[in-house]
């Protein structure tokens, strides 16, 4: 509770620091809006349904590019563990790729899909799924042998042997990759967004991109609070409690 | 899954099973090494009687864990055969178990998961008897109190203890032991001496023991195995007989470790004056 009330603290003096620069008139009130300014603007857009529909696209194309990163980049990190060929090709691939700020999928991906939904999974998936595949195989990897051969001495082979022993000793690498790409996911979606305007939806990315063109900074700071809190949310809702997990189990040290 | 009528049941299965007679027979292994070919063992045979409680002795090097790993099916020989009750050694199974110095409990389960784990890959066994087979061997190293508990809570000797109930809980015929007390503290160590008589006098197993600590081998086997370096080779053979239990300090065992270590150090002696 006192952790509570410290953080809640920190924040109001942060609004209201805000609040004095705005009253001091350093800069023109087009380009530094009154906190309140922002508010009324979340308000608004709350009421009329736009924020919320803007969410719900964005968490659509974001969880739907998200699974397939997933779902590819699993079998994927195994295969290249497992065997030298894919470690040679499709492992050195994905580590190339991610390096690429998928940012730059943004070009590629409107040549070939064009101003459609397809373009955005595509940068939502290739933001993911790299660094699913280098964290998955870099955890296969890192299992210690000796689990490897205990298990074996139990009679425990193959299929048995993937599943019961090697993914799970390999979880805390694997979540932590899970959680990179859910970011990498979340960065590359606000850029396709912010880059591709397509008329199937308005995510919260063109919401903000109508901002700036509007020269509606009260909008431009309100979507990209939304932004960072909804990022905030993914964190504590769906990671914090598999790490905390794993935390416990495996007796590595909790914040 | 489809049952079949002959199918063990927990007390069955926690009747003690008979142990097995190994022999080895003229195993040969060598290792590439920075420094050319390293011979870890030349040329060893050796027969283990049911039920009998071997230590492997030497100084580190000397190819007794290699030997182990060999028996346990973990590695092959370049050459000769280990047959258990008669049949070739071909990879590991759970009639031969092992335990290991570092203790290679999983992390991702807790303690009572752990000694689950073997018996889940046991075939006719219903999640009855799993957990009554369970349950009786965390008895039996007297962690009851901790099978819900996870790995890391737990002290080096209890680690050490679950590990012991998981290569028991199959009910192997044979157990193999990779210095599985040398990373604890002598208090615990002592305590382990014990229990492990015990359990080896109530179960019935064949145990092949490594250590390089000869009054641990004098305490607990029928007979000591010494092995001398460069390459591996048997170098000689002592028989223990003192009655069981035994305490690690008797005045007895001490005579036999001395006996022991005398040949021991002949050997680094030895292998001093070679090098020069």
């Amino acid at each position: 509770m006192k952790r509570f009330l410290l953080a809640a603290a920190f924040f109001a003096v942060l609004a209201l620091l805000w609040e004095a620069a705005y009253r001091a008139k350093i800069w023109s009130p087009v380009l530094l809006p009154s906190p309140r300014q922002v508010v009324s603007y979340l308000e608004s857009a709350a009421a009329d349904g736009t924020l919320f529909k803007a969410t719900v696209i964005t968490m659509r194309r974001l969880l739907v590019g998200y699974l397939i990163g997933l779902v590819m980049g699993l079998p994927l990190g195994l295969l290249t563990a497992r065997w030298k060929l894919f470690h040679d090709t499709i492992g050195t691939l994905a580590l190339g790729l991610q390096t690429l700020p998928s940012v730059c999928w943004v070009p590629l991906a409107l040549l070939w899909f064009g101003q459609t939904e397809a373009a955005m999974l595509f940068v939502v998936v290739m933001g993911t799924l790299w660094s699913v595949v280098i964290a998955t195989e870099t955890g296969v990897r890192n299992v210690p042998p000796i689990y490897r051969r205990a298990a074996l001495t139990m009679g425990s082979k193959r299929l048995h042997m993937w599943f019961k022993v090697i993914l799970p000793a390999a979880l805390p690498f694997i979540v932590s990759g899970m959680k990179q790409g859910w970011a990498f996911a979340w960065r590359s979606l606000m850029a396709a967004e912010i880059f591709v305007t397509i008329l199937t939806g308005f995510g919260l990315g063109q919401l903000l991109h109508y901002g700036r063109e509007l020269s509606a900074m009260e909008q431009v700071i309100g979507i990209m609070i939304v932004i960072i809190v909804i990022g905030l949310l993914a964190d504590k809702i769906f990671f914090s409690p598999i790490e905390k997990f794993l935390h416990r189990r495996w007796g590595t040290s909790q914040p | 899954m489809h049952r079949t009528a002959h199918r063990s049941t927990a007390t069955e299965e926690l009747q003690p099973i008979a142990p097995s007679k190994l022999a080895i027979e003229e195993v040969s292994k060598s290792f590439q090494s920075v420094s050319g070919t390293v011979l870890a063992l030349d040329r060893i045979s050796l027969n283990v009687a049911e039920g009998e409680f071997v230590c492997l002795v030497g100084a580190s090097g000397c190819g007794k864990t290699t030997l182990l790993n060999i028996i346990a099916g973990l590695e092959k020989p370049d050459s000769g055969t280990v047959l258990a009750d008669g049949n070739p050694v071909t990879g590991p199974g759970r009639e031969r178990l092992v335990m290991f110095q570092e203790p290679a409990l999983f992390p991702w389960l807790n303690v009572f998961g752990n000694v689950l784990f073997g018996l889940k890959l046991k075939p006719n066994l219903t999640r009855k008897d799993r957990h009554d087979v369970a349950t009786y061997y965390l008895e039996l190293v007297g962690l009851s109190r901790f099978e819900r508990a996870n790995i890391h809570e737990l002290s080096g000797g209890m680690k050490q203890r679950v590990s012991l109930a998981r290569a028991l809980a199959p009910n192997p015929r044979v157990l193999l032991m990779d210095e599985p007390f040398a990373a604890l503290d002598a208090l615990t160590r002592e305590q382990l001496y014990g229990d492990i008589q015990e359990i080896w006098q109530a179960r019935r197993k064949t145990i092949v023991f490594v250590t390089h600590n000869v009054r641990e081998a004098a305490c607990l086997g029928d007979r000591v195995l010494l092995f001398s370096p460069h390459p591996g080779r048997i170098h000689e053979e002592f028989a223990v007989q003192l009655p069981r239990p035994r305490d690690i300090n008797s005045v007895d065992l001490a005579a036999h470790a001395t006996r022991i270590t005398k040949a021991l150090k002949s050997i680094g002696q030895a292998e001093a004056v070679a090098a020069k």
